[in-house]
């Protein structure tokens, strides 16, 4: 394997933290501080995107390191997997730009200066968790998104957002400082590194210490609250509180795949497929997935709360690439990469919708929606694309990633898992697709209502929500791309 | 010239200490310059004599010229360096933080006399550090100790009169009781020198005069150093002493009582020295666990800003005894660390709040909302200190729990991690009910007087909280510096 030393993945971290920074000082000028944020994510992007021919050869992008101490490294390091988390994130943050500048204008939102200051720096920090080569560097920009997505999700201030804020604290930052920290230094204790390797670190010594690696592998599942796993996943719908754009890219992709990347990356570059399946612990993490999939999806049900569905939906969908990582099949894993991305391009149009439902038609309940589909046919179109995305029907993204999972779980000896895929595909049609009959068919009103999808503000609002649509179906039928980066990435 | 700077080390201060209260009034009105610049002087002295150490290994001086078993010799290895350069560090900016605090809480003629005894107080601490002599040590404890009570009874307030007594009848009872142990060891060794008394004990390991001495000067510096459940007096002192005390007493009084403790520890005793009767490591390990857990938790029932930093001092101390409880090299280095990383930011978090006292008379928790935004220099100074209190990544606190934690691990303590985590947990709980406020809720009612306090008072607890992200970043000179000293503690070489 190739390694190319450069300094791209530390521009591609400090673009947004840049911005971050240049946002803040420019709070009195909004058309400045706004192409501030254009800047960065365009910047950002780019940078990422420039990284791809190399990473496509099979090659790894090396920044040198800061040590800080020995065995403590700051350093950099791009392989496929992070590409596509790192990519996706930052792909999404210009079009969240875009939303954003349009949602906040909207409903005149207090505080926009430190909104934006702090999505850039949530951007700053995922990429700096999707580059990181050793646990270290994970951990540190790992427990800086939390923090810096709290002001985001505490924006409103009002008691309600504050208690949300705390449970969100509470949640990550518990975890991830007792379950999570106790993993690294166990790790580290026993293997001498910290770095992430192909193959895992564990080397010789792993079967031998069945009982201290499994503690170590429970630990880091059970602090990577991110992912949202049974029982550590009420800090997601707690987080709704917070306006919607945060919701959309920040706990459908950001924030959410921080947390199934980092499992992704235990799995591969920590304990590595082969020590994982030697000791058995795949399969106990599987049922755990295969538990909160189904669970969730029971629990949407329930929510008349659109945001509060959703969340409880991404909480479901999360669990499938936590399952698809836990049947550590080679086809399984690949679904899983695939479905990090799939989920994240339909979650994302799923959440702008509810967003646009709520900025120009002020209705946040699912038992609201009769006929909006009517109103706002755009926006209702992108989100019935999603939803069965979702679903997993084809001809759509979520299709696909499903496929694959279900073809690992039949390598893995384990088809018992199709039919959790199976039972949830039916749950997911039963909370998504009453909505869908609602918006269009619902309610008895027919006189012509102007649809409020107009006027810029409007646009900005429903533009990007029809491209995220765009590419779920587009992935269906091009999904070379990401299938090839995800084939790298499950191979290590 | 410079082979007599250990003996000036403490000279100095104890010299401007006696002439400020005995010369005229026009001398006295600049007591504040005359310590200031004894302190400075110090700090040059203990910057030049710490170099002086970390080259040569170790500085040894004989008092007047008398060779050790026999006269008073004055030792400095890498730790009394580190701890050195760390009492005259914080002294100064004590000091300067003083010249501002102190007339807004203190009386104009009393602040020579409050000088003075700060300048006692250093004299005392510089004296512990530095001594190879172990009834000098009882000797300088008393200095500090008394120049303490007297410091902590300058608060404002009655009641500090209150919390400086029971300070006075616990720190007699532990002087008394490390009195006591020194004479149980004299008796037994039949010698006072530290290096002396490390070479001879070893024969007498096993007698019960060795053990009962040994109990004793634990027993004493523990309440020294505050070690749960001997802290009792700990909260009320730091409460009510006036706010530059409460900085100066947190950040280097209790650090020079643990010191003491390592040294009668690792340097009086070898750390071989395990009586089977009484499980020392093992007493001193499970009280730090549960002072790290209580205090902590007491820290989070707090409405008192300066009380609940007081809590957070005794959860803290928890933190710095058990790495030296479980004193393997890994351990013992974050124990190290914690005391300079907590020297730092405790002071710092003290000065912070008594600059929030002074120019808004806020002194509860509930009473700071929206400062974040109206001192932003004050509540950032005070935000980061916290985080590295807490053990943030890239703070000084994440490289002293790192090392704390992974010595428990190598040491197989697994009870001890979570123990270790879940403490920094409840820092961060604790001071998070501080900084939300501040910087998340609509302003209160109260106005501070000025925006921010005088530069004075509002540059050392930035330079010291900004330390504590410094350390963090550049960890590979302290880790060096402690793992050393540790190293060396420790018997290896």
């Amino acid at each position: 394997m190739t390694e190319i030393i450069t300094f791209k993945p530390l521009f591609a971290v400090l673009a947004s933290l840049a911005a971050g920074i240049m946002v803040s000082l420019s709070g009195g000028r909004p058309a400045l501080r706004e192409a501030w944020t254009f800047a960065g994510a365009a910047v950002k992007f780019a940078v990422i995107a420039s990284m791809l021919p190399a990473v496509m050869t099979g090659a790894q992008l090396l920044t040198p390191g800061l040590t800080l101490f020995p065995g403590m490294e700051l350093r950099f390091r791009v392989d496929a997997l992070g590409l596509i988390f790192a990519g996706m994130a930052s792909f999404l943050w210009i079009l969240t730009s875009v939303y954003s500048v349009g949602y906040v204008r909207k409903l005149g939102e207090e505080k926009q200066t430190r909104f934006f200051a702090c999505f850039a720096l949530t951007l700053s920090a995922a990429a700096g968790l999707a580059f990181a080569a050793n646990l270290f560097t994970a951990f540190i920009f790992y427990e800086l998104i939390t923090l810096a997505t709290w002001p985001l999700v505490a924006h409103k201030e009002t008691k309600e957002a504050l208690s949300g804020g705390r449970i969100y604290l509470v949640y990550l930052l518990g975890t991830s400082v007792t379950f999570m920290l106790a993993a690294i230094l166990i790790s580290y204790n026993a293997a001498g590194t910290l770095d992430f390797r192909p193959g895992g670190i564990f080397g010789a010594m792993g079967p031998g210490h069945k009982v201290l690696l499994g503690a170590a592998f429970a630990l880091f599942i059970a602090g990577t609250a991110k992912a949202a796993i049974m029982p550590f996943h009420s800090w997601l719908p707690a987080a709704m509180v917070a306006p919607t754009p945060v919701s959309a890219l920040l706990h459908a992709v950001a924030v959410v795949k921080a947390g199934v990347f980092l499992i992704l990356k235990v799995v591969l570059h920590v304990f590595g497929t082969d020590l994982l399946s030697e000791l058995g612990f795949g399969l106990p993490l599987a049922w755990i997935a295969a538990f909160t999939i189904l669970a969730a999806s029971v629990m949407a049900l329930r929510q008349d709360n659109l945001k509060l569905r959703l969340a409880y939906s991404t909480v479901s969908q999360l669990s499938y690439v936590v399952l698809g990582a836990a049947l550590l099949s080679h086809s399984s894993i690949k679904g899983a990469i695939f479905h990090m991305a799939a989920h994240a391009f339909a979650k994302i149009t799923l959440f702008f919708s509810a967003g646009a439902i709520y900025a120009l038609e002020r209705k946040t309940k699912v038992s609201e929606l009769a006929g909006i589909g009517r109103r706002m046919p755009l926006t209702m179109t992108a989100f019935s694309i999603c939803a069965l995305s979702m679903i997993g029907t084809p001809p759509l993204a979520g299709f696909i990633s499903k496929w694959y999972i279900g073809l690992g779980a039949v390598e893995a000896g384990q088809p018992v898992f199709l039919a959790v895929i199976g039972a949830s595909a039916l749950l997911n049609a039963a909370y998504f697709l009453p909505i869908i009959y609602q918006a269009f068919w619902g309610g008895g009103e027919t006189a012509a209502v102007e649809s409020p999808e107009k006027g810029p503000l409007a646009m900005l609002l429903v533009i990007p929500l029809l491209l995220t649509a765009g590419i779920t179906l587009g992935l269906f039928f091009f999904p070379g791309l990401l299938l090839e980066l995800a084939e790298l990435a499950a191979k290590g | 010239m410079t082979e007599h700077f250990p003996a000036l080390l403490v000279i100095l201060p104890l010299l401007a200490a006696v002439l400020i209260p005995f010369s005229p009034a026009a001398v006295k009105r600049s007591a504040w310059h005359i310590s200031f610049a004894s302190a400075a002087a110090s700090l040059a002295l203990a910057a030049r004599l710490a170099w002086e150490t970390f080259a040569l290994g170790k500085v040894s001086y004989w008092f007047g010229g008398w060779a050790p078993p026999w006269g008073i010799e004055y030792s400095i290895d890498p730790l009394g360096a580190l701890l050195l350069l760390l009492t005259a560090f914080v002294t100064c900016a004590a000091l300067s933080y003083s010249r501002a605090a102190a007339p807004a809480e203190l009386a104009a003629e009393r602040l020579p006399y409050f000088y003075s005894c700060m300048l006692l107080f250093t004299s005392g601490l510089t004296g512990i550090i530095i001594t190879g002599d172990i009834f000098n040590l009882y000797v300088f404890i008393e200095i500090a100790s008394l120049a303490g009570y007297a410091l902590i009874a300058a608060g404002r307030r009655r009641e500090a009169l209150v919390a400086s007594y029971n300070y006075l009848i616990l720190g007699t009872i532990a002087a008394t009781f490390i009195l006591l142990g020194i004479g149980y060891l004299y008796m037994a060794a039949g010698t006072l020198n530290m290096a002396d008394l490390r070479e001879r004990l070893p024969q007498v390991y096993h007698t019960k005069t060795v053990l009962t001495g040994f109990a004793f000067l634990v027993v004493g510096l523990s309440i020294k150093t505050a070690l749960f459940p001997l802290h009792i007096w700990l909260p009320d002192a730091y409460t009510h002493a006036p706010s530059p005390v409460s900085a100066l007493l947190a950040a280097t009084g209790t650090k020079v009582g643990i010191y003491a403790m390592i040294r009668v520890i690792f340097t009086v005793f070898k750390p071989e020295f395990n009586p089977s009767t009484v499980p020392m490591t093992v007493i001193l390990a499970g009280l730090a666990c549960a002072g790290i857990i209580y205090g902590a938790l007491m820290a989070l029932a707090q409405t008192n800003i300066k009380r609940l930093l007081a809590y957070s001092s005794v959860s803290q101390i928890g933190y710095i005894i058990l790495g030296a409880a479980i004193s393997n090299q890994t351990a013992m280095t974050g124990s190290l660390l914690h005391i300079i990383n907590h020297a730092l930011m405790k002071a710092s978090l003290f000065m912070c709040a008594g600059i929030i006292l002074m120019s808004t008379g806020a002194e509860k928790t509930g009473d700071l909302k929206g400062l974040g935004r109206r001192m932003p220099l004050t509540m950032a100074a005070f935000t980061a200190a916290a985080c590295s209190l807490a053990g943030l990544p890239l703070t000084a606190g994440f490289i002293s729990k790192w090392h704390l934690a992974l010595g428990a691990v190598e040491a197989g303590l697994w009870l001890v991690v979570p123990v270790i985590l879940a403490g920094s947990l409840l820092t961060a709980v604790y001071f998070w009910k501080i900084i939300e406020p501040a910087y998340f809720s609509p302003a209160g009612e109260r106005r501070p007087v000025r925006p921010e306090a005088p530069a004075g008072m509002l540059a050392p607890a930035v330079l010291l909280a900004a330390l504590g992200v410094a350390l963090g970043l550049a960890a590979h000179f302290p880790a060096l510096g402690a793992g050393r000293a540790a190293a060396l503690l420790l018997g290896k070489p």
